[in-house]
């Protein structure tokens, strides 16, 4: 048992609390009856993600997930529900009595899947990959291994821009033929 | 000193930081915009109405924290911590000094503004919270403002990195050590565009901050008070603590990054205490100087209309921050001898 009062036992309690933050913001997403509730729910989640991050040792994609998850997708839900939905009070419609014991039994097995994988991983001792977060070493694996990948993210970003252009152009130009 | 009790007193030193300075520019508002409207402003609590900001606060706390029918009481709750906290966290990383700042962070720009993009969440959930029509509008309206004047910000704190090649604020200020002429505005060597890239970022602070004459937020003349119409009290006082300390925040960097920081103009900087003391000067001097221009703003330009605003936006800064980034790194590479 590490003593609470040393800088094991610190960061453990820290280490504690945003996955309990994570996990609170999770519940809250997925159990509110008002959608507003749930992008709050998802916005808290996302910042103990950004801790568990910080936790890792890399700050910088930490912050990267405040920044474009809690600051843009969450403002961007919170925006389209407003959009979409001026009746907070419309009601969840109930799922099928084998919603819950299916989903209890996939969450079961996603949990064993994914704790058989991390008992055998070879990880790699972190003293070994303490500058793997870092901005440096994030803009490089960006542009080297995984530029495929982030050619990819750009095209789906510029389907997305197109896509969003063509629907308001419609709209654009159906009131003006009717005024 | 060791470490956590350093960054405890600096925990303390910002929040009365914020707090005082939420109050006082309360002050120097209503007597800057009495002075520009030829009135005088506030002068009978204390000698030139200094004691007013604390018969504010005294006010707003001993009001009732009501909460309004149709609201969401969570929601309505949280908003406005959520503009507040964020704000609080950014100065944990402004150098008020060279060794005058909380936590020397590598990457303290993005923290900057990975907390400062939570402040348009709080807003709008308390827009929509308050279960009001006008404040909803004016938590829309601030969304769509919001995001079109991220984009520009961040294009020009993105050429700024490139410039100076680190995200460290203290780094920043560092890099423009000797005389005026060698703060980033007056750096035309490095991109022509240098002065128009600090007024897009001033722009852009105004505009994210809720100033006038972008304050569609709360525009009074039509939308009552925008997304803080429903809150009493402290609810609202909290929310203006926190729009201040943005303003506080975002005149800050201007200052970092284009300014000089905690640089004087001329290259003299004495060591020891007397050299934080001395850059603390030249930081919050040009730091008031800064605040002072957006108080006069408002009170000299009338609020523009809201398409006035997205397009400024979209049409005008957009590109020529774009452009801006572009000649910069064509100006960094191609001389790279200047």
């Amino acid at each position: 048992m590490v003593p609470l009062f040393s800088a094991e036992g610190l960061s453990s309690l820290v280490f504690i609390f945003i996955v309990m933050t994570t996990v609170l913001g999770a519940v809250i997403a997925t159990h509110s009856e008002r959608l507003t509730r749930a992008v709050t729910g998802l916005a808290i989640c996302f910042i103990g993600v950004a801790g568990i991050y910080y936790y890792l040792n890399s700050p910088f994609v930490a912050l990267m997930e405040m920044l474009i998850y809690v600051g843009a997708v969450c403002v961007t839900i919170v925006f389209a529900v407003m959009l979409a939905d001026p009746n907070p009070e419309s009601e969840a419609g109930k799922g099928s009595i084998f919603a819950g014991p299916l989903s209890f039994a996939l969450g079961i097995l996603l949990f064993w899947g994914l704790s058989a994988l991390a008992g055998k991983t070879a990880w790699v001792p972190p003293s070994a990959r303490v500058n793997d977060g870092s901005l440096e070493e994030v803009g490089r694996s960006l542009l080297t291994n995984y530029s495929m990948a982030f050619e990819l993210i750009s095209i789906v970003l510029l389907l997305a821009i197109i896509g969003a252009l063509v629907l308001a152009r419609q709209g654009r130009t159906r009131t003006g033929g009717e005024s | 000193m060791p470490e956590p009790f350093r960054v405890i007193l600096f925990i303390i030193f910002v929040m009365a930081f914020a707090g005082l300075n939420a109050a006082y520019l309360v002050w120097c508002e209503r007597k800057g915009a009495g002075h520009i409207q030829r009135r005088i402003g506030p002068k009978e609590v204390g000698p030139f109405g200094l004691l007013q900001p604390i018969a504010d606060g005294i006010k707003l706390m001993t009001k009732q924290l009501f909460l309004p029918k149709g609201a969401d009481p969570i929601l309505f709750m949280a908003a406005p911590l959520m503009v507040m906290v964020p704000a609080i966290m950014s100065f944990m990383v402004i150098p008020f000094s060279e060794t005058f700042v909380a936590r020397e962070v590598n990457i303290g720009l993005l923290m900057i503004f990975a907390f400062a993009s939570v402040n348009v969440l709080g807003l709008l959930l308390g827009g929509w919270g308050s279960g009001n029509k006008y404040a909803v509008i004016a938590a829309a309206r601030c969304v769509s403002q919001n995001i079109a004047y991220e984009i520009p910000m961040l294009v020009t704190a993105i050429t700024m990195v490139m410039v100076t090649n680190t995200m460290n604020l203290n780094e920043i200020v560092r890099s423009q050590a000797g005389w005026f002429f060698h703060w980033h505005i007056f750096r035309l060597d490095i991109s022509l565009l240098m002065p128009v890239a600090f007024l897009i970022f001033f722009v852009c602070t105004l505009a994210e901050t809720n100033r006038a004459p972008f304050d569609m937020a709360e525009a009074e003349s039509e939308l009552i008070a925008g997304a803080y119409t429903e809150y009493p009290g402290m609810g609202f006082g909290v929310f203006f603590m926190g729009e201040y300390a943005n303003i506080v925040i975002g005149c800050a960097l201007s200052v970092i990054l284009f300014l000089g920081g905690w640089q004087s103009p001329v290259p003299f900087h004495p060591a020891g205490f007397l050299g934080v003391i001395w850059g603390l000067f030249w930081f919050l001097t040009k730091l008031y100087a800064l605040i002072f221009t957006v108080i006069w703003i408002r009170w000299t330009y009338p609020r523009t209309q809201f398409y006035v605003l997205l397009n400024l936006s979209w049409k005008v800064l957009i590109p020529i921050s774009l452009f801006n980034l572009i000649l910069t790194a064509l100006q960094i590479k191609i001389f790279p001898w200047l």
